[in-house]
């Protein structure tokens, strides 16, 4: 048995683990053990300002998420089945869409000269183009519209576990529809929140080409921070510190997070 | 006949703006592709073909073309059998390890792909696999392997083991047994990992934004490079073209994976 696994595992020793063990220890080893380069990530002005922006920008991802994919994924689990695979379709079909193309889609509906700043303009709403892109704005925009499926998906999931029984017996004690849901249809999807807005905000953690290609150059995400290092700087050390403080944040939240529910719900989806 | 509440109302109209939201992107893209203007306008002026002329008549992008479908075909080729091989395992033994030879297979969809982009281009570097054809499938097939485990591992939940029992206390080899038997059973969550093993390795970009250069360039590569200078609607066409291509397989992927249940 284990010689069935060792080819699949081999590939994954070679090129995810040697390579992340590489950085890291390329992070503390140059010419001798060194903390310099965390020390540079953790007092310099660039380096923890980017790692507050990526905090906040995902922050902010995971709640519009949230609001935005929640009342979806509650009309998918209310309706007849022909119409659920309907919604659920709808939010898939981008899951499978190159998130290349997308950004470029993005770029041509937000841009100056862009799809929604023309139709805009000829509604007379406004008379300068409005600056949607190459900003943080567009970034969001684009990051949301990619990461909402993670969010849906796992809430789907859990609301479909949900028996409806109790929703009949809540309203036959006499609670209205409202207070039904939020005492016991609300606390019940709670493990699908969680799951979904693990999965959201770790993976915007890391985002690259989106923030590459839609942020301008101004909103500088720490997986920026790792390419420019890299690319422009030929900033190793310091670029492998990045990406291990980046890797160990992703850990610790996935660590605080199977406390409460169990990983194969998070990781399940995709 | 249930009554219609404001809350309900307000929830259908939510959710259709949050479906637009999530399907306009991915249909705005075709009719730019067949515009006939040199800038984005919408709704195009004219219908033109250009953009899909320019993208087959440049060297560059054939070039780009050639090397991603080699590519995604290649990790198929190895991802399948080495992902089979693995889950099959897992399924199979009772060992402890498993359950952490599991967790590591999966390892690619929790690392951050910019932090394995640059892990591999510095051991690549050691060994000269930077931009290379090698390098390029390897590092698609390490990221296609969960996807293949993950497909072959749900359809071998739904198999009874007792079946290949079976087939070996009849006098058949444990391998025989395993092609005579079980993957039969299993064809259609290998056929559907392994069809997402190839548009993973398709739309791939940020490892080989890192390892690839020179002929071994992918398509989204080229595609990435030429976004960051001006926007030009060969783009679309090309986007066109690889949103139908994606779509395409993960009908066939459903549709194999509804037959298998």
């Amino acid at each position: 048995m284990l010689a069935l696994v060792s080819p699949a595992l081999l590939v994954i020793l070679a090129l995810i683990v040697l390579p992340v063990g590489w950085l890291a220890w390329q992070s503390i080893y140059h010419d001798g053990f060194t903390l310099e380069n965390y020390r540079r990530v953790f007092t310099e002005d660039i380096y923890w300002r980017s790692f507050a922006l990526t905090f906040e920008i995902s922050l902010a991802v995971t709640v519009i998420a949230l609001l935005l994919g929640y009342p979806v994924a509650y009309l998918a689990n209310s309706v007849p089945k022909g119409w659920s695979i309907l919604i659920l379709s709808l939010v898939v079909l981008p899951f499978w869409t190159s998130v290349l193309v997308r950004a470029y889609a993005w770029l041509a509906l937000l841009q100056r000269t862009g799809v929604i700043n023309q139709f805009l303009r000829y509604l007379d709403v406004i008379s300068e183009p409005l600056a949607l892109v190459h900003n943080t704005f567009g970034t969001v925009v684009a990051t949301v519209h990619i990461l909402l499926p993670f969010m849906v998906l796992p809430l789907y999931a859990t609301m479909q576990k949900i028996p409806s029984d109790l929703m009949q017996a809540g309203a036959s004690l006499g609670a209205s529809p409202s207070l039904t849901f939020l005492r016991v249809f609300l606390p019940l999807s709670l493990p699908g929140v969680l799951a979904g807005c693990t999965m959201v905000f770790v993976l915007c953690l890391g985002f690259y080409i989106t923030p590459e290609l839609l942020g301008g150059g101004r909103t500088v995400m720490v997986s920026m921070l790792v390419s420019r290092n890299v690319e422009l700087y030929n900033q190793f050390g310091a670029a492998s510190a990045v990406a291990v403080v980046l890797l160990l944040s992703v850990l610790a939240i996935f660590f605080v997070v199977s406390r409460f529910i169990s990983l194969d719900r998070v990781l399940g989806q995709k | 006949m249930m009554r219609v509440s404001p809350a309900r109302i307000a929830l259908y109209v939510i959710s259709a703006l949050v479906l637009v939201y999530l399907i306009l992107p991915v249909l705005i893209i075709a009719p730019i592709s067949f515009s006939g203007a040199r800038f984005l306008t919408f709704p195009p002026p004219s219908f033109s073909t250009r953009w899909y002329q320019q993208y087959f008549s440049n060297p560059a992008w054939m070039q780009a073309t050639q090397v991603t479908l080699t590519v995604a075909l290649l990790t198929v080729a190895i991802a399948t059998p080495c992902g089979v091989a693995a889950a099959y395992a897992i399924s199979q033994s009772k060992l402890r390890v498993m359950r952490l030879i599991h967790m590591t297979l999966l390892l690619p969809l929790v690392v951050p792909v910019i932090i394995t982009a640059v892990g591999i281009f510095f051991v690549y570097a050691k060994v000269g696999l930077v931009a290379t054809m090698p390098g390029l499938v390897l590092a698609n097939v390490m990221l296609g392997l969960p996807y293949v485990v993950i497909s072959v591992l749900a359809g071998l939940q739904s198999f009874d083991p007792a079946q290949e029992m079976v087939a070996r206390s009849l006098g058949m080899n444990r391998l025989r047994s395993f092609f005579a038997v079980t993957l039969p059973q299993i064809k259609s969550s290998v056929i559907a990992g392994g069809i997402f093993a190839f548009i993973s390795a398709m739309d791939e970009t940020i490892v080989a934004l890192f390892i690839s250069g020179g002929q071994y360039q992918p398509l989204t590569k080229r595609m990435f490079t030429a976004l960051r200078d001006e926007i030009d609607p060969t783009i679309a066409a090309i986007s066109t073209l690889m949103t139908a291509a994606s779509f395409m397989l993960v009908l066939l992927a459903s549709a194999r994976q509804k037959k298998s249940g």
